[in-house]
């Protein structure tokens, strides 16, 4: 029969023996996936990956088809999605003490930030495909940047919220008119805070399939026509992956190494430019 | 209140700066809109399935688009289950990150182990997909499988859920893949959560001679039982919204099964698999009648989310 004491301090062991099982739990999955990766993607990766365009089954290719598709399309999505995002951001920070658009905007935003993504294609398919009649690039962007602007608001306001408000002052005992304020002092105090928001939503959207299926579709050839169905990586892997060919299979593999590592190194870069913003306040 | 009136004709002689306000307010009511027509458009692109099936779909197992017969009842239930088994392994592991992160790790360690679980969370779910399939559910069902059918699959009670053929795929395995993919979701706004309860509360506890496990368990956890359930419903709305990871290992079969190692379907990875092959206007109307029941449900939970965690935030104002 154990004392008190001693059951109390058993059960603390144990209990916190569990929490960093549980610790190394989460990092296993993390080492596992990454090293799945590399062993099998760093074969597939050849020159021809990035020069050649993805290849019908049981012959050479590459993925420059997609590689490109799924840069343009993150890219325009991301230039529809960020100004949308950032004025709407600095509305909730700036503008949004009083009334009931702030505080609703904030909510739905908020639910919005991880609502399905899949649901955001059938959005955009029965919005825009169904109108012009044919899956196009343009399709593609409109639903990445449907995605990119919750990360962004949030970001935003997050940032915003941050710079003192004595700045703020300084520049209106000055006579700066309010947009003013915001546009020079505001946001640029927190323009590093809000790249990193930009870059975070990159990064979510670069990884994105569900919503590219019934919007931007795939494209097996070259095209860099906004308007014509667009090949895009994400989609190219899941195609290729669930193929029967060892050739698609091996492609799909490199297509997921770049995929992931270009996802984490955005990460990481705006993890260190966050860090930076925040020492130097 | 002469100054304010001053302060208001300035402002309404200072016309770029209600142009800035109203060009700032349109961009955040089209937030507003925009959930508006999403709602409105699934409503829409549903009604053929609506008008035929009525209350049917929801209850009806039926999925056959020969005959044009649709019952939302399988995917809803793959769902549902592949969201539980999530969160039955989830939120355990993530509760002991967090424990982890802020009450053991070295200070040193903090920040890279919270960098590593965030990487996780940035990981895309097709990569959880394509690993899911070709190396995490061979191994699955070559040596877990058999084992459970042998071990668990035995027992009175729950046994029928755990016996079936061994083949890698399958709800389970979805459940599993799900569970290593929201686990950083949990675990990052547990830890954040934790980080709110004011330093005077534990060192109370510690200075009655609390062990940290009963700081934790008495002290931390109820006062930020709100904020830790609005997490887990995070992790659960992305979890029920999950598409490519579930896809790749769920099996895709319209069947309802009692067995979790059976193939099944949910509502993301039937769209993903089925949408832009349906032919006809109705197959196509339930699908999306699918896509509006799967937003219904993840927009109840992340709503009742997000209104705990705010609870949370607003106690925290208050006490410090």
């Amino acid at each position: 029969m154990l004392t008190l004491y001693a059951r109390r301090r058993l059960i603390n062991i144990l209990s916190l023996g569990i929490s960093v099982l549980a610790m190394a739990f989460g990092l296993f999955w993390l080492g596992w996936i990454l090293f799945t990766l590399l062993q099998y993607g760093v074969p597939g990766l050849s020159l021809a990956v990035f020069t050649q365009i993805t290849p019908p089954p049981g012959s050479d290719g590459g993925l420059i088809n997609a590689i490109a598709g799924s840069l343009m399309m993150s890219a325009l999505g991301t230039m529809i999605g960020t100004p949308i995002g950032i004025l709407a951001g600095t509305y909730l920070a700036e503008f949004g003490q009083r009334g009931w658009l702030a505080p609703v905007t904030r909510f739905i935003n908020d639910v919005l930030l991880s609502a399905p993504s899949i649901v955001i294609g059938l959005f955009v398919y029965e919005m825009y495909v169904i109108r012009v009649k044919h899956f196009s690039g343009w399709a593609g962007a409109f639903a990445l940047s449907i995605l990119v602007i919750p990360i962004v608001i949030r970001t935003t306001e997050n940032m915003l919220r941050l710079v003192p408000n004595t700045l703020r002052e300084a520049a209106a005992a000055l006579g700066a008119p309010q947009w003013r304020i915001i546009s020079s002092i505001t946001l640029r105090a927190a323009r590093a805070g809000i790249l990193t928001g930009v870059l975070l939503a990159v990064a979510r959207i670069s990884g994105e399939t569900a919503p590219l299926l019934f919007t931007s579709l795939n494209n097996q050839f070259w095209s860099s026509d906004m308007n014509q169905p667009m090949a895009n990586l994400p989609v190219v892997i899941f195609q290729f992956a669930m193929s029967p060919y060892a050739d698609w299979q091996q492609l799909a593999w490199a297509g997921a190494l770049l995929i992931t590592f270009s996802v984490l190194t955005l990460n990481i870069v705006a993890r260190v430019l966050f860090r930076q913003q925040g020492s130097s306040h | 209140m002469p100054t304010f009136l001053h302060y208001a004709r300035l402002k309404l002689q200072n016309w770029p700066d209600i142009l800035f306000r109203v060009i700032t307010r349109i961009s955040a009511f089209s937030v507003l809109l925009l959930l508006a027509a999403i709602i409105v458009s699934l409503v829409i692109g549903s009604l053929p399935a609506i008008n035929a099936f009525g209350f049917n779909f929801l209850s009806s197992a039926e999925w056959n688009p020969v005959t044009e017969e649709f019952g939302a009842l399988v995917p809803i239930v793959g769902t549902l289950v592949t969201a539980g088994i999530a969160l039955l392994i989830a939120v355990p592991v993530s509760f002991g990150i967090a424990l982890f992160l802020t009450e053991l790790s070295p200070r040193w360690l903090r920040r890279p182990l919270g960098i590593a679980v965030e990487l996780l969370a940035g990981i895309p779910s097709i990569i959880y997909g394509m690993w899911g399939l070709f190396i995490f559910a061979p191994l699955f069902g070559d040596y877990i499988e058999p084992w459970v059918n042998d071990h668990i699959g035995t027992l009175p009670m729950i046994g029928a859920f755990f016996s079936g053929p061994p083949m890698g795929i399958g709800v389970l395995t979805a459940g599993i893949i799900l569970a290593i993919m929201v686990i950083p979701f949990i675990a990052s706004v547990m830890r954040d959560v934790f980080e709110v309860v004011p330093a005077l509360l534990k060192e109370s506890a510690y200075g009655l001679g609390a062990t940290t496990w009963e700081v934790m368990w008495n002290v931390v956890l109820p006062y930020t039982k709100i904020g830790v359930v609005g997490g887990i419903m995070l992790g659960l709305g992305r979890a029920l919204g999950e598409t490519m990871a579930v896809t790749f290992v769920i099996g895709n079969a319209h069947s309802l099964s009692k067995s979790l190692l059976m193939p099944g379907n949910s509502i993301s990875s039937a769209l993903a698999n089925e949408f832009n092959e349906a032919v006809g206007e109705l197959y196509t109307s339930a699908l999306i009648e699918l896509g509006l029941i799967l937003f219904f449900i993840t927009f109840v939970v992340l709503t009742l989310a997000r209104f705990m965690l705010y609870k949370l935030a607003k106690r925290e104002g208050k006490v410090t």
